[in-house]
């Protein structure tokens, strides 16, 4: 069985978001960059599935040549090969032109099951999973809080508002992970070691058949016309109880009350 | 112009209260190109939402009322609107920005070589031209951004924002759609749909009042005063990722990052520090409270108002005094 892992650089969480001046993207030069949160649950997942059923798995980052640390990192949970798309003519691109990119590094692989998280951290969108899946034709199982693969067959339970609902399709197929599928456990030493020298393939967007005018910030259909910092909350109130819960429940109701919530 | 069209979310045809705020945005920017606006249902019970839509000024319901709908993963509402948009014509579609009609809307791109913008938090019309404001980086930021030329655009719109207005409205043309699934659509089968009793509680994700517990509740039990505070505001249930990790709670009540972002007209936290992590998702709430023990909790940072204390003395008395100021 085989499965690719699709991963992405972002930003960390906790430090600044410079956006560029110029156009309107992140200015990624000035941020601190790592491997987003939500591919520890697919990668999570994948390596379950190699102990399961001897996958082989292969990581797919596209991202410029210093995003490399990222596909190190990934690897180093034991993953077993990866591949990089990078090219200057993919900065700046859109959801759809990102999943794109994916789709077409993906025509040239093989696989069985496409394995990502179901939002990045950075752009939330959480629409690159469906997309590539119809890129490629193929079913996408996404919100995938239990996974299950039986044959030919894989099952999801779907993470729906009010529970869940159990998804099935035949393989080969994408699926996209929430956190409550599994608990992420750390890479081993061994296995930071190792990943320094797994094979990684790096392609440009030429091999893989896809022309630039295609994908890139000129050439993106959502174009990002301005944008502007959030303006600074007004500090609030602040009442300190008196350890009874009388003063903080009064203050509280006479808050809801002026706020026209009571 | 063309038909401004609003795919519906609705629950067996009750529609949910996205769908309402979207048509009531639609109503406006239509009425400023002299466009119609033009609902479309898919699933069982949707026929029945027709009334209801038109209070809130549909013109005109495409509908696929049909079980098959909800046999299938995702594609039997992205073929039902591949067909609205060939029968009319119409250039751009307002669709709720949640999970399940995200995939909706990415397949739909694909297919109609259109651009697609996700968790809108306004819309206006700029010279005809759609202009979409989202926030983004946690709701540090906002942009306003746009599809380029003429392609077709797909608007998601975040829940809650905007407010809902009735009109009086005329009755709603009806306009039934004929649907015959593709063999693709087929391959992905939905075997069972598993509903976890919420009884009368809205969803975290687009009620209007969210009360959200953290690591400070100590253990699950402490889901259960939330729970009581949260119903006697007619309030949804969230949870810090620690809480949701703990397995006080489910998952998909997780607010941050990694979780839902909700922008509820209130957002009270108990026993949550507020990291940033958490932050992200709640931020842009329009009036936020927290209750905490430690005074230094970056979430007073963000609090309208902050009640530092022990939340199993205050939230008590709060609740008491909510009911007893209900009668």
């Amino acid at each position: 069985m085989k499965v690719i892992v699709p991963v992405k650089r972002v930003p960390d969480t906790a430090g600044d978001k410079p956006l560029d001046p110029h156009d309107g993207t992140l200015d990624r030069d000035r941020v601190e960059m790592v491997l987003c949160p939500m591919n520890e649950y697919s990668i999570e997942e994948a390596v379950r599935l190699k102990e399961q059923h001897g996958a082989e798995v292969r990581v797919l980052l596209v991202g410029p040549q210093s995003a490399q640390s990222v596909v190190r990192k990934a690897l180093s949970y034991g993953l077993d090969s990866a591949v990089q798309i990078s090219d200057d003519a993919i900065a700046g691109s859109d959801a759809i032109a990102t999943a794109k990119v994916i789709a077409a590094a993906l025509r040239q692989e093989e696989f069985d099951l496409i394995l990502m998280g179901a939002q990045a951290t950075d752009a939330r969108t959480s629409i690159v999973p469906a997309a590539v899946a119809e890129l490629l034709g193929l079913p996408a199982l996404t919100y995938a809080r239990r996974l299950q693969i039986d044959g030919d067959r894989v099952t999801v339970d779907r993470e729906s508002d009010e529970g869940w609902d159990v998804v099935e399709s035949t393989l080969p197929a994408v699926v996209s992970v929430v956190e409550a599928i599994n608990e992420p456990r750390y890479p081993s030493f061994k296995g930071i070691m190792a990943a320094k020298s797994k094979p990684l393939d790096v392609k440009q967007l030429s091999e893989l058949g896809l022309d630039a005018s295609e994908v890139g910030l000129a050439h993106s259909w959502a174009e990002v016309l301005d944008f502007e910092p959030r303006p600074p909350k007004e500090p609030g109130r602040q009442v300190h109880d008196d350890g009874t819960g009388e003063v903080g429940a009064q203050a509280l109701v006479d808050w809801l009350v002026e706020h026209k919530i009571l | 112009m063309s038909e401004l069209l609003v795919l519906i979310d609705h629950a067996g045809g009750a529609p949910r209260k996205v769908s309402t705020q979207m048509l009531t945005r639609a109503r406006v920017l239509a009425a400023a190109t002299v466009s119609p606006v033009s609902a479309v249902g898919v699933g069982a019970g949707a026929a029945r939402t027709a009334d209801r839509l038109g209070q809130f000024g549909a013109q005109k319901l495409y509908v696929w009322d049909s079980e098959e709908a909800t046999r299938y993963v995702t594609l039997p509402v992205v073929e039902a609107l591949q067909q609205v948009f060939e029968r009319s014509g119409a250039r751009r579609l307002l669709f709720p920005s949640t999970n399940f009609h995200k995939d909706v809307a990415a397949r739909l791109a694909v297919r109609l070589g259109a651009g697609i913008i996700t968790d809108a938090s306004d819309l206006q019309l700029s010279d005809g031209d759609m202009i979409v404001s989202k926030d983004v980086f946690g709701g540090a930021t906002i942009t306003r951004s746009h599809v380029r030329g003429d392609r077709p655009a797909l608007i998601g719109v975040k829940p809650n924002a905007f407010a809902a207005e009735e009109v009086a409205g005329g009755p709603v043309e009806v306009v039934d759609l004929d649907v015959a699934l593709s063999d693709e659509a087929r391959r992905s089968r939905v075997v069972e749909v598993v509903a976890q009793a919420a009884g009368d509680r809205p969803d975290v994700g687009e009620a209007s009042i969210v009360v959200a517990g953290g690591r400070g509740l100590g253990d699950a039990s402490g889901f259960e005063l939330i729970g009581e505070l949260a119903d006697v505001l007619g309030a949804g249930v969230g949870a810090s990722r620690a809480a949701a990790d703990a397995g006080w709670i489910p998952h998909r009540h997780q607010i941050g990052q990694t979780g839902k972002t909700v922008a509820p007209q209130l957002y009270i936290g108990a026993g949550i520090s507020g990291a940033i992590q958490h932050r992200a998702g709640m931020q842009t709430s329009q009036l936020i409270v927290a209750i905490n023990k430690d005074p230094e909790a970056p979430i007073f940072q963000i609090a309208d108002l902050g009640v530092v204390g022990d939340l199993y003395k205050v939230v008590p008395r709060l609740i008491e005094e909510i009911r007893r100021r209900q009668g």
